[in-house]
């Protein structure tokens, strides 16, 4: 069966969860080619060719698939998709917002977050933020998923697919791409960061997120946050980590003055090693937590943070 | 301009999932069910609409069993002027509300259509965006902020890395984030007035739409369980565990 992948990427290369969502392709069927569409693209394209297990990669050069705006990149893989028996996307806001566009126009229901593959028409996918797990069927010819990128590893580099020009589908004219406000930081993007270091409502001000800051910029780890430190206005939303936020599964996870509300434990339970910090021992984050020490945060960070420091 | 909202019931956000013990599903007997916190936001985001001039009137829809009636009374509660019930006792998939929209979009002709991002339910983030391609109109998806005039929406959505901004023309389906607003309580007189608001019970046949569901649910299960670890006492012990137990650091 032919798999279609249509990756997101930022014209030089392609999203890293493009390689998870090449991975999740190679379990539901062997023949993967990856949709790159976009404005001078050629680049992007080439990462894709050079991800392992890709056995083709369609290039679709149109300036109207230069900011991904759904309704124009839809038809294009609606055109494409009867060659294939799966339509594959990442979860991350490009996959949730193109792929439900598509799955409707197919006429076809879509699978979402799929963290499971059991067989090439069934899957398992959270549900009540991560309280449940289901096991879908699907029926339907073509089928529509995206996948939860931390639950499948990513395919390395080093393959050589061939890279086929095709045409693009022009504009609808529904939507226009005015700009972008995103965060500036020099540290690693958190859905891919190694460590990721979280602060939570009992860090009490976004001025105490400096003491944070200070421990991910010794330890090269992103920074998040719980929802009640991104409703207190601490930090920007694009920090949050949960189900409503961004999911998230580094080799080491810091919980610090989080309390651990289900929501939250539903972006990072999936995380190799898990460090709370908590001065209420009755905290629900300790229950998932592998190393958990109790005591007053602010105390606890800078020591750590010297300790990091002394190899 | 009409603005038509969708409200979905679902297990209240509070009340704690208890997956039944034949793996058929999750206990829904005798559980407090609400509106869809989403779907909260998309009703007063409405209702700002409304109070600005920006909406004449604010249809609230939902789909689903005779009991939705209460979820679409609490739209009225806090300020939709009247309610549409699909009622339907089969289990409804979001393409099959999308369909079921779609028709009652056709007949009722709103310029907006606002729902939320995501029910807290199935999780799916679906809806909104299949209604918007059956009806050939543009999307808004995860909107932070939205800003109406002239026959365009200015959205902001939160996106991967921050914040988007885009313009989209009208009708429109806008999906909603949580920031975008706070909704309100209704009051206790507004409440007693919601209950003489009116709500058209319609029915998916009559409307001409097959809702069988696409996806078949084969179990339901209770996640693995992460098991807790050990509390150390000391930074010290900390660092000495991620760095010769776990390896991390």
């Amino acid at each position: 069966m032919a798999i279609l992948v249509v990756a997101a990427h930022d014209g030089k290369t392609v999203r890293s969860n493009v390689a998870n969502a090449v991975a999740a392709a190679g379990q539901m069927g062997s023949d993967v080619t990856v949709l790159v569409a976009g404005s001078n693209c050629a680049e992007a394209a080439k990462s894709a060719a050079a991800l392992q297990g890709v056995a083709k990669v369609l290039q679709a050069e149109d300036a109207a698939y230069a900011n991904w705006v759904a309704e124009d990149i839809a038809p294009l893989v609606v055109k494409l998709a009867p060659g294939y028996s799966h339509v594959v996307m990442a979860a991350d806001s490009v996959g949730k917002n193109v792929a439900p566009r598509v799955a409707a126009l197919l006429d076809v229901a879509q699978v979402s977050e799929a963290i499971q593959v059991v067989s090439p028409d069934t899957f398992v996918r959270p549900i009540y933020a991560g309280n449940a797990m289901a096991t879908v069927q699907t029926a339907d010819k073509i089928k529509v998923v995206t996948i939860r990128p931390t639950n499948f590893k990513a395919v390395a580099a080093g393959g050589s697919a061939p890279i086929e020009q095709i045409g693009g589908e022009g504009a609808k004219g529904l939507s226009s791409y005015v700009g972008a406000e995103l965060s500036k930081s020099e540290r690693p993007e958190l859905t891919s960061a190694k460590i990721v270091i979280s602060g939570g409502r009992g860090l009490a001000s976004g001025e105490n997120f400096k003491l944070l800051e200070t421990l991910a910029d010794k330890l090269g780890a992103g920074l998040g946050a719980s929802r009640a430190a991104v409703d207190a206005g601490y930090v920007p939303n694009d920090y949050q980590v949960g189900q409503t936020g961004k999911v998230v599964a580094p080799d080491l996870y810091i919980a610090v003055g989080i309390s651990g509300a289900i929501q939250h434990l539903a972006g990072m339970k999936d995380s190799k090693t898990i460090v709370a910090i908590n001065k209420d021992e009755e905290a629900p984050i300790f229950q998932v937590a592998d190393y958990g020490i109790v005591g007053d945060l602010f105390q606890i960070v800078p020591e750590l943070t010297a300790a990091v420091e002394k190899k | 301009m009409k603005v038509l909202v969708a409200v979905k019931r679902v297990i209240d956000y509070n009340v704690k999932i208890r997956v039944k013990a034949d793996n058929t599903g999750v206990e829904t007997a005798n559980v407090k069910m609400s509106m869809n916190p989403f779907d909260e936001i998309a009703v007063e985001e409405a209702i700002r609409m409304k109070e600005k001039g920006a909406a004449t009137e604010i249809i609230a829809f939902s789909a689903g069993p005779a009991q939705c009636q209460e979820t679409i009374r609490t739209a009225l509660a806090m300020g939709a002027d009247r309610g549409v019930l699909v009622q339907s006792d089969t289990e409804l998939q979001p393409l099959a509300v999308a369909k079921l929209l779609k028709a009652v979009v056709d007949k009722e002709q709103p310029g907006l259509v606002i729902v939320g991002k995501q029910a807290i339910d199935d999780d799916s983030n679906q809806t909104g965006q299949m209604l918007a391609a059956l009806l050939g109109w543009s999307q808004g998806t995860f909107a932070n902020k939205l800003n109406v005039a002239d026959g365009t929406a200015e959205v902001k959505r939160e996106v991967d890395g921050g914040l988007e901004n885009i313009k989209i023309k009208l009708p429109a389906v806008i999906t909603t984030d949580l920031r975008l607003n706070e909704p309100r309580y209704a009051s206790l007189p507004n409440i007693m007035k919601a209950k003489k608001k009116p709500i058209e019970t319609l029915t998916a046949d009559a409307l001409g739409v097959d809702v069988a569901p696409r996806l078949k649910v084969l179990k339901v299960e209770e996640p693995p369980k992460r098991k807790a670890g050990i509390k150390v006492k000391t930074v010290a012990e900390l660092v000495d565990k991620l760095r010769n137990e776990a390896g991390v650091i």
